[in-house]
């Protein structure tokens, strides 16, 4: 088991809009994201932000070896709870995950 | 072929200006640039006004309008003053009033407004033609009427008509950030797949190549395709750069929605032409049934006074969480007591900073460090009132004990006051679409001769 933060080149989280956040994870080799690919279930991001596995998109760009996650802010960007405006620190997420 | 210029990925962001001056060479036919987004938050849609400081776009502005003047072709921005609220567009018209006058400058200016009015809106809603995407706010005519600004996002078809007014220079209010690339390859007939790709990778400037801070990028569209041309010494557009770029700030890497339509780059190919150039053709713009345009608004939703104190004692810092906890049990009583307020007139929270201030209860890295900002955070529903609540937060954050058995500690302020105010709080309110019969029936478009 490794960390996916020691497997890949980046993992990079931003705003899409006010109501939703989307994920990058640059893989940075075929092998990466081979081992990603297979490795993280959707529901392993679903848990870590606490939410249904449904409410995740998932796209697979292996030309780029790039897995992307899409899924709504866990707060609006800018409400009272919102901690973070560009939601750029929810990436440190996923560093973790077992793969 | 039409050439579309962009200095940068945002008026007031900065760009390299011996790139600015290779693309000025080339010829470009016209000069595009964003001046916004939501990405700062609700407080400038909110309060109408710019992000950036004003000499600093004033400085900009001077320098691309004279580029829009050596090259004699029109310079347009789009989300003009961050957001692109109408006040927000008045700003950077009295901005370019004021340049005109200081350069002996004889413009003409194309003035797109993108602003609602509250009636329109209420209308639209009662007759169905404003949609919930998602996820979507709760929407009432309640909410309409909180909003202090709601705009509407203008697409090519707007540009388009702004350009038809024949000025040299358009401001203009909310649009889509890829509008004011697409519409002149659009209107010139050039390929309309290859039209919104193209603008999709130039609406952040160089982002999408080697050097990102060199700002200035050329695209060349063409019935076929695009190719995608950074200006900067050193910077390289590559496939993986350029193909890279669909996903960034986008919730689906291969679909882009824009009014009327959608654009679709699942089949785009992407050639590298030399070290520098990228090729892209095969993407598809797929035209809607009906002609709808994204609406953002912002209302308020209180005022807030934030408050800073510091923990560097060790045995504080081991139990910080059990304190601020306590703090704020203890506060909240007293305030609902001296000043006879309910739990709903007021919030309290105290961040913990170095704890898990950042992502809240999705941390799951507790770290122990050596000292614990502490950011006091109170909203109520007027200033003075969040004032009063942060005052009486004040002592707790000074002295407050972890057990009623000992000697009162004292922690540290930074700051006197501590307490900060921070004006009205705004927050996003509508993700919805508005259908029109015509594009610019939610628009304002009007033209004003400058004469320096």
């Amino acid at each position: 088991m490794t960390k996916l933060v020691e497997i890949v080149v980046k993992v990079r989280s931003k705003n899409a809009g006010p109501f939703w956040l989307t994920i990058d994870i640059f893989c940075g080799s075929a092998e990466a994201f081979t081992r990603v690919s297979s490795g993280l279930a959707t529901g392993m991001v679903a848990t870590a932000f606490k939410i249904e596995q449904q409410m995740i998109k998932r796209f697979e760009l292996e030309e780029l070896h790039v897995i992307k996650f899409s899924l709504p802010r866990p707060y609006v960007q800018g409400t009272l709870a919102d901690r973070d405006m560009h939601g750029a620190s929810y990436s440190t997420l996923l560093n973790d995950i077992e793969i | 072929m039409v050439r579309v210029l962009i200095p940068s990925g945002a008026l007031g962001l900065g760009y390299d200006r011996d790139a600015l001056a290779r693309g000025v060479a080339c010829k470009p036919d016209i000069i595009a640039i964003d001046g916004g987004s939501t990405d700062s938050g609700p407080h400038y849609l909110g309060s109408g006004t710019s992000k950036y400081s004003r000499q600093s776009t004033k400085s900009e502005w001077r320098e691309l309008m004279a580029a829009r003047a050596e090259a004699n072709v029109p310079l347009v921005i789009g989300t003009a003053g961050t957001c692109g609220a109408d006040t927000a567009v008045d700003w950077l018209v009295a901005i370019t009033q004021e340049i005109a006058t200081e350069t002996g400058a004889n413009i003409k200016v194309a003035v797109l407004k993108s602003g609602q009015d509250l009636d329109a809106m209420t209308a639209a809603l009662e007759a169905g033609r404003i949609s919930p995407l998602d996820p979507a706010p709760e929407l009432s005519t309640e909410v309409l009427k909180g909003c202090t600004n709601i705009v509407a996002l203008a697409g090519a078809e707007q540009i388009q008509a702004a350009l038809a007014t024949g000025a040299d220079i358009i401001i203009a209010g909310r649009t889509t950030d890829t509008a004011i690339i697409s519409a002149l390859p659009l209107a010139r007939g050039c390929h309309a797949g290859a039209a919104w790709h193209g603008a999709k990778i130039g609406e952040c400037g160089a982002l999408a190549t080697t050097s990102p801070n060199s700002g200035t990028i050329l695209i060349e569209f063409d019935s076929e395709g695009c190719t995608v041309i950074p200006m900067g010494e050193t910077a390289q557009a590559t496939t993986h750069t350029i193909s890279a770029h669909m996903l960034y700030e986008n919730s689906d890497p291969y679909i882009l929605i824009e009014p009327g339509g959608h654009l679709d780059v699942a089949g785009a190919r992407y050639v590298s032409l030399d070290e520098t150039r990228v090729r892209i053709t095969g993407s598809k713009w797929v035209p809607s049934h009906r002609y709808t345009v994204k609406l953002e608004a912002a209302r308020r939703t209180g005022y807030q006074t934030v408050s800073l104190a510091l923990v560097r004692e060790p045995r504080y810092v081991a139990h910080v969480r059990q304190w601020s906890d306590d703090i704020i049990a203890k506060c909240s009583a007293k305030v609902r007591e001296r000043l006879d307020l309910s739990a709903a007139d007021f919030t309290l929270e105290l961040r913990l900073i170095g704890v898990d201030a950042t992502l809240g209860d999705l941390e799951t890295h507790i770290a122990s460090s050596s000292e614990v900002g502490v950011l006091g955070v109170v909203t109520a529903q007027s200033q003075s009132l969040a004032r009063e609540i942060a005052k009486l937060l004040n002592p707790y954050l000074l002295h407050h004990p972890l057990t009623e058995q000992e000697e009162m500690p004292t922690f540290a302020f930074p700051f006197s006051p501590p307490e900060m105010d921070r004006g009205e709080i705004y927050e996003f309110c509508l993700n919805h679409v508005l259908e029109l019969a015509d594009p610019m029936e939610a628009f304002q478009l009007t033209t004003l001769e400058m004469a320096g």
